[in-house]
């Protein structure tokens, strides 16, 4: 006699893993792959909008206007935190492998914030606090070339 | 413009975890229930558009196998959008606009409860700056919350006074997944789940689903004695750079509902997609509405949040309300995305 398939109870439901992946390539282009060549050297560039405020990380069309964007201008690589959330339960693939805080960090030179880790104990948290981007040893050109920022001592 | 009204709802009762039925069967039910109430035959709905997600299901074209809950033979007009159903709803009422349909069949369906919801939605964020970093929805939620309290939006008391309105009148909705909250004060003693965020200022994981049915003009007067009659609306988008954005308002929600009329008229009552609690301050505010407007009576996304289904669900807790006579007019909103990204805004009115 067969088993007969039943949905009567926990115990009898079958169970799958489900994998979580984005399986696409993608090309980076003039403007983000500009950035991502600079975050390979340890440094950041920004994008000039159309009214002169400087966008880091950089876009390549107005997020106003959609106006083409074509000037690229060199950025601080210290910024700091307009506002901030304290991350307690790390899940995998993020930056860092312990608590930390995510940030809006706006480095010198940009009138835009980037979302990034802040690795810093969570009553040093605040905003206003003065941050550093700390780099991978070997870059590659990635957003991983970007480990973290910390603060400024 | 064609009127067109929402003639009949269904919904499920909203769990944490529905394991032991898939999609189909989770769904099937409802369908059944809102064909029954609408008074149109199942093959007699010139069109059908469903609501669902792809990453929730766990793989690709997942819709089609929940098209055995509908029944698809004789073949049927039929579209699905990867959205909540809110949208599917737009998508027929465009569709009736144009006068290609006089009713229609929309449902949507979520089951979030296999895999790590915060974790998946972290894929909705840009796929260069934001994605590699594996932010989740509550991530986000929290920077937009603290955000909003830097700049006097909202406070955590505030926030954890919506938390215990929302749960305790959802005692009220047989539907609803989480029915009761301690006094604000003992929520304010609890820990952070994401400072500035605590556990219930976050709407919980929910397995669930709805349907309508949407009938134009007299067909609709004929089959629903009261019907909900979609005034006006619209649907906008904020930029997809979190960090290009002012979190602490909502710019598309105030286009939307400039061009849905949501002030054309008094608003009773408003059915907002606050998936977390600092989304009401934000909202009421892009909406305009008065400090009277009751939001969210039947509790909201933080009593039941069925991904893909609880924007959909807003309009029915406003349709329900219109069709047994307790309000007039009410305004509906969903939200996609993160940090109230997209949002869809509908003005609903009774008549007489």
């Amino acid at each position: 006699m067969p088993e007969e398939a039943t949905t009567s109870g926990e115990e009898d439901v079958l169970r799958a893993p489900l994998v979580l992946e984005y399986p696409f390539k993608r090309t980076t282009g003039p403007v983000i792959g500009a950035f991502l060549t600079a975050l390979r050297e340890g440094r950041f560039i920004g994008i000039e909008d159309d009214q002169g405020k400087v966008l880091c990380p950089p876009v390549e069309y107005d997020p106003a206007s959609g106006a083409s964007l074509t000037k690229l201008v060199p950025v601080g690589s210290e910024g700091e935190v307009l506002f901030w959330s304290w991350n307690q339960s790390v899940r995998d693939g993020q930056p860092l492998d312990h608590p930390f805080a995510w940030a809006m960090v706006k480095l010198d030179g940009a009138d835009t914030p980037m979302m990034h880790a802040v690795d810093a104990p969570h009553e040093v948290m605040v905003t206003g606090l003065r941050v550093r981007a700390k780099f991978a040893e070997e870059r590659i050109g990635s957003m991983d070339d970007l480990l973290c920022f910390e603060p400024v001592s | 413009m064609r009127d067109v009204a929402i003639i009949a709802t269904a919904q499920t009762k909203h769990v944490r975890s529905a394991t032991t039925v898939n999609e189909v069967e989770l769904i099937q039910p409802v369908i059944q229930e809102v064909i029954e109430r609408s008074g149109v035959a199942r093959h007699d709905f010139d069109f059908t558009c469903s609501g669902s997600s792809d990453y929730l299901a766990g793989q690709p074209f997942s819709f089609v196998m929940t098209l055995d809950a509908v029944g698809a033979w004789p073949p049927i007009s039929e579209s699905h959008v990867e959205m909540d159903g809110a949208w599917a709803l737009y998508e027929a009422w465009v569709k009736i606009q144009t006068g290609h349909a006089d009713t229609a069949l929309v449902y949507s369906y979520g089951k979030s409860s296999p895999g790590d919801l915060p974790r998946v939605l972290s894929r909705m964020t840009d796929p260069y700056y934001e994605a590699p970093l594996w932010p989740t929805s509550v991530d986000i939620a929290a920077l937009q919350a603290r955000a909003a309290i830097q700049a006097g939006v909202t406070s955590e008391q505030a926030m954890a006074d919506i938390a215990y309105r929302s749960r305790t009148s959802a005692a009220a909705n047989p539907f609803a997944q989480l029915t009761t909250s301690a006094q604000p004060l003992a929520l304010m003693d609890e820990e952070y789940l994401a400072d500035p965020l605590r556990r219930h200022d976050c709407a919980p994981v929910t397995d669930g689903g709805v349907a309508i049915v949407l009938a134009a003009g007299d067909k609709a007067r004929s089959l629903c004695s009261r019907p909900a009659w979609i005034r006006g609306i619209d649907h906008r988008a904020d930029g997809h750079h979190l960090n290009f954005r002012d979190l602490t308002t909502s710019p598309s929600v105030r286009i939307a509902a400039e061009k849905a009329g949501v002030a054309n008229g008094p608003i009773e009552i408003a059915e907002l997609h606050t998936c977390f609690t600092h989304h009401e301050p934000i909202l009421r505010s892009a909406l305009g509405l008065a400090d009277d407007v009751e939001v969210n009576p039947s509790g909201g996304p933080l009593a039941a949040n069925p991904m893909m289904a609880a924007g959909l669900i807003r309009m029915v807790e406003v349709a329900n309300r219109i069709h047994s006579g307790d309000v007039s007019r009410g305004v509906a909103h969903a939200t996609g995305g993160h940090a109230l990204q997209h949002n869809l805004i509908a003005v609903l009115e009774g008549e007489g």
